[in-house]
């Protein structure tokens, strides 16, 4: 029901705390660039991050360490299903 | 379907929309054997020749984009149709109507790239016509082409003639037109570096017919609706199916990052400079490099290939192993956020 | 692009079925709650590769397909008046209510914007000073949180033009509503992704206790959404019914509470309507008093007056997942997503629109 899509950040401006200035990103996926709303982002991005976007607010500053393990779990997975084809490899 | 009141947008969409008003209001009323091709341009049996007859409206928002603007694509998109039934270019017509308090400066603007695209591709205006109508009874300007164009003697194109085993071929990235112009759009504006691929191809498909006589079966170029629509009127014509292979389809990296963004699928963008050319599959690899040996079709690929199955079917074989139909565009495609 | 393509990745597709079709070993009847799985779902041929046994079920997760005709018909009368002009994501543009859609209010003259973020509607609300600006807003709890925060910026600006019209709905109580039902036979629930990313993976504990139903939050590649239906199967064989979060790059365990936090300063809970499945309590979100001046239902002081379902548009029993889009005798003959009779044929993630562009044959 919610489309979003993760995207990286090039600048940050306002500060978290901050309302009376408006928390804007520039965000970044592919040469695509936008501005997004800081809002209501629960992890204050720092440049370099990804950002979950949804209509033009950042929903959650993505979890880059979470991504890995998961990549890397579904990379041994892949790797072990050429030699191995017994055992519980892999899904997280 | 009960029958509608009044025509919405996607009456204009070129998507299933479209063609219903066709099918149940045009074709039943001005029915003859040439319309009823219902291909890009009309083949019409003169006794001395065939001559390839087109017309196209040009309504596009903003008129200056990107790539290009309202003047190149008028002359662009005619010549396309004439060359999308083997034809080659002969002249157009230009017929423009004004909304009051249109800039003349955007007016010169236009007919200067109008001029050029014309020099660019050989092929001249040679009548046109204006007219002005109340400020706000129209948008800054509408502008209608037609083209003339001849077809050799032993030239035979057309979405019939696809055949199983036929591979499709794209000329290039798809998606760049339609994305361009939308995001273009206040509200969906997204900044990078997306251009609208508008382009004469009538040189492409010269060199294409002159080099491999014969290969070529079917051309079209998949304008609005896309690539996915396109591939449907051409499944349906030649009571053929059409496998694509969703990883070979040239798509640019940001045409697909705004895409996913606005979800929307690249197959169902306008292009305007890109045509599918369904080939003889013993002839696909050298037609495709011929096609790759101009600017216009440098990064053309097979993307798929015409099978027996079903009339009409066109199927997604996707990225991910699965596979999933893709049927023609139902309305004017909408960004969504769900 | 990055943390999309990996996802999607064949070399991984793979050995996931496979690793799936290892481990389900009975009939296995999963609900896809989100609107947004059903379009992966179908978007990227999953069906195709699934095994047999997994019978996936299309939830109340498409947040226009619940929108009730009544809210249709209201919006459609908002932006049928004069000086209005009203704002609204593509998607809501061909839902039919019992009086057209906004489309064919378009096509009589209403101005109608479709716009990618409500802070859209704002800038609209500035370009058109002598206008009313009315922000039609549908979604759940990833978008009332950003029309939460487009509300307290209208209130920085002093804008004076710009209302939202609420329609947004929660899916909690919804889910808890569906389960109730004794007919609905479940055996996991794959929870959508960016409504967690809020309301976070803990939200589902109730679900898991209360019903004993397996729960894992899923993401919308193909990657995560396999991954998900695999830790469901591990449930089911393993004869465990818990919360599982499958998308931890995305959501964690107590989801956004700044989030959350912006939700309920503005919004509270009321009953609402949902289309297909009656009035759920406390699922709705209407302006709190305190920004009552944003509140397009006062400002216009609208009634919504409830309109009947159409007759035959088996929507109801399908978003409960009970019945299927070609158990509908008006499927694919009299509606169409062209002319759509129930609001599951409209939206591009309503299930009947999902069945009858990628799955008819
Ligand atoms: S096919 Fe149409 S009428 Fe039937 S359930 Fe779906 S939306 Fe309702």
């Amino acid at each position: 029901m919610c489309l979003a899509v993760p995207m990286r950040v090039l600048a940050v401006k306002g500060n978290e705390n901050d309302i009376s200035t408006p928390r804007i990103g520039i965000v970044e996926a592919q040469g695509i660039e936008k501005e997004v709303r800081l809002d209501l982002v629960d992890r204050w991005p720092a440049i370099g991050d990804y950002l979950i976007i949804h209509a033009g607010f950042a929903i959650h500053t993505l979890d880059a360490e979470e991504a890995e393990i998961n990549l890397r779990l579904l990379r041994e997975m892949a790797a072990g299903v050429a030699g191995v084809t017994e055992g519980d490899k892999g899904s997280p | 379907m009960k029958p509608l009141a009044t025509i919405l947008l996607d009456h204009g969409s070129g998507g299933r929309a479209s063609q219903e008003l066709i099918r149940n209001l045009f074709l039943p009323h001005l029915d003859n054997p040439v319309l009823a091709c219902m291909e890009d341009s009309a083949l019409v049996d003169t006794g001395a020749g065939r001559l390839a007859f087109t017309t196209d409206s040009y309504v596009v928002d903003p008129i200056f984009f990107p790539g290009g603007d309202i003047g190149r694509l008028a002359v662009n998109g005619t010549i396309n149709d004439l060359a999308m039934r083997g034809a080659r270019p002969i002249c157009l017509s230009l017929a423009l109507i004004l909304e009051e308090g249109l800039p003349m400066e955007d007016l010169q603007r236009i007919i200067l790239s109008v001029q050029a695209a014309c020099r660019g591709a050989d092929v001249p205006v040679v009548t046109g016509d204006t007219k002005v109508v109340p400020r706000g009874k129209g948008d800054k300007i509408f502008i209608n082409t037609s083209g003339i164009g001849l077809v050799d003697g032993d030239v035979q194109i057309s979405a019939m003639n696809a055949r199983p085993g036929d591979a499709v071929i794209l000329s290039g990235s798809m998606g760049d037109h339609g994305i361009t112009i939308l995001t273009q759009r206040a509200g969906l504006s997204l900044q990078g570096d997306l251009t609208s691929d508008t382009m004469a191809l009538h040189r492409l498909v010269r060199k294409m017919l002159d080099e491999a006589p014969g290969a070529v079966h079917t051309l079209r170029d998949p304008t609005r609706g896309g690539v996915a629509t396109s591939l449907n009127e051409i499944a349906e014509a030649a009571r053929v199916s059409v496998e694509l292979e969703e990883g070979d389809i040239p798509v640019k990296p940001e045409v697909g990052a705004a895409c996913e963004i606005l979800g929307m699928d690249p197959l169902y963008l306008a292009n305007e400079g890109k045509l599918l050319a369904l080939v003889d599959k013993d002839h696909a690899g050298r037609v495709l490099d011929i096609m790759r040996s101009l600017p216009e079709g440098a990064d053309a690929a097979i993307i798929g290939r015409v099978t027996a199955g079903p009339a009409g079917r066109v199927v997604l074989k996707t990225i991910a192993g699965g596979a999933r139909i893709a049927p023609s565009l139902t309305g004017e495609p909408l960004p969504r956020i769900c | 692009m990055k943390y999309v393509s990996e996802f999607r990745d064949k070399k991984f597709i793979v050995p996931l079925v496979a690793e799936l079709r290892r481990i389900i070993d009975r009939p296995l009847r999963i609900m896809e709650v989100c609107g947004t799985h059903t379009m992966a779902i179908f978007r990227h041929g999953l069906r195709a590769i699934l095994p047999e046994e997994l019978e996936l079920i299309s939830g109340p997760g498409c947040p226009v397909c619940v929108t009730s005709a009544a809210h249709i018909d209201a919006f459609i009368d908002i932006a049928a008046r004069d000086g209005v002009r009203v704002a609204i994501f593509g998607d809501l543009f061909r839902v039919p209510g019992a009086s057209g859609s906004l489309a064919r209010a378009q096509s009589m003259g209403a101005r109608v914007e479709i716009v990618y973020s409500p802070m859209d509607a704002l800038t609209l609300a500035e370009k058109y000073p002598g206008e009313e600006v009315v922000f039609l807003s549908v979604g759940f709890e990833t978008t009332i949180p950003l029309v939460a925060a487009t509300i307290l910026e209208a209130e920085r600006r002093e804008l004076d033009n710009f209302t939202v019209f609420s329609a947004h709905k929660i899916m909690p109580p919804a889910l808890a509503a569906l389960l109730d039902d004794p007919e609905l036979r479940l055996d996991g629930l794959l929870c959508p992704g960016h409504v967690s990313t809020i309301i976070g993976a803990a939200a589902y504990a109730p679900l898991a206790e209360n019903y004993g139903l397996s729960c894992v939050v899923a993401g919308f590649e193909p990657v995560d959404i396999l991954q998900a239906v695999i830790l469901l199967a591990k449930q089911a064989r393993e004869k465990r019914s818990v919360v599982e979060n499958g998308y931890a790059r995305a959501v964690s365990w107590q989801g956004n509470p700044r989030a959350r936090k912006l939700m309920s300063d503005v919004f509270a809970p009321v009953d609402c309507q949902w289309r297909g499945l009656g009035v759920i309590p406390a699922s709705g979100m209407a302006i709190r008093e305190r920004y009552g001046c944003f509140d397009a239902e006062k400002r216009f002081a609208i009634r919504l007056t409830e309109a009947p379902e159409p007759k035959g548009c088996l929507c109801g029993q399908i978003l409960k997942g009970k019945k299927n889009p070609a158990d509908c005798p008006l499927f694919a003959g009299r509606c169409t997503p062209l002319a759509p009779v129930g609001p599951c044929m409209v939206s591009s993630e309503g299930t009947c629109a999902a069945y009858y562009r990628y799955a008819r044959v």
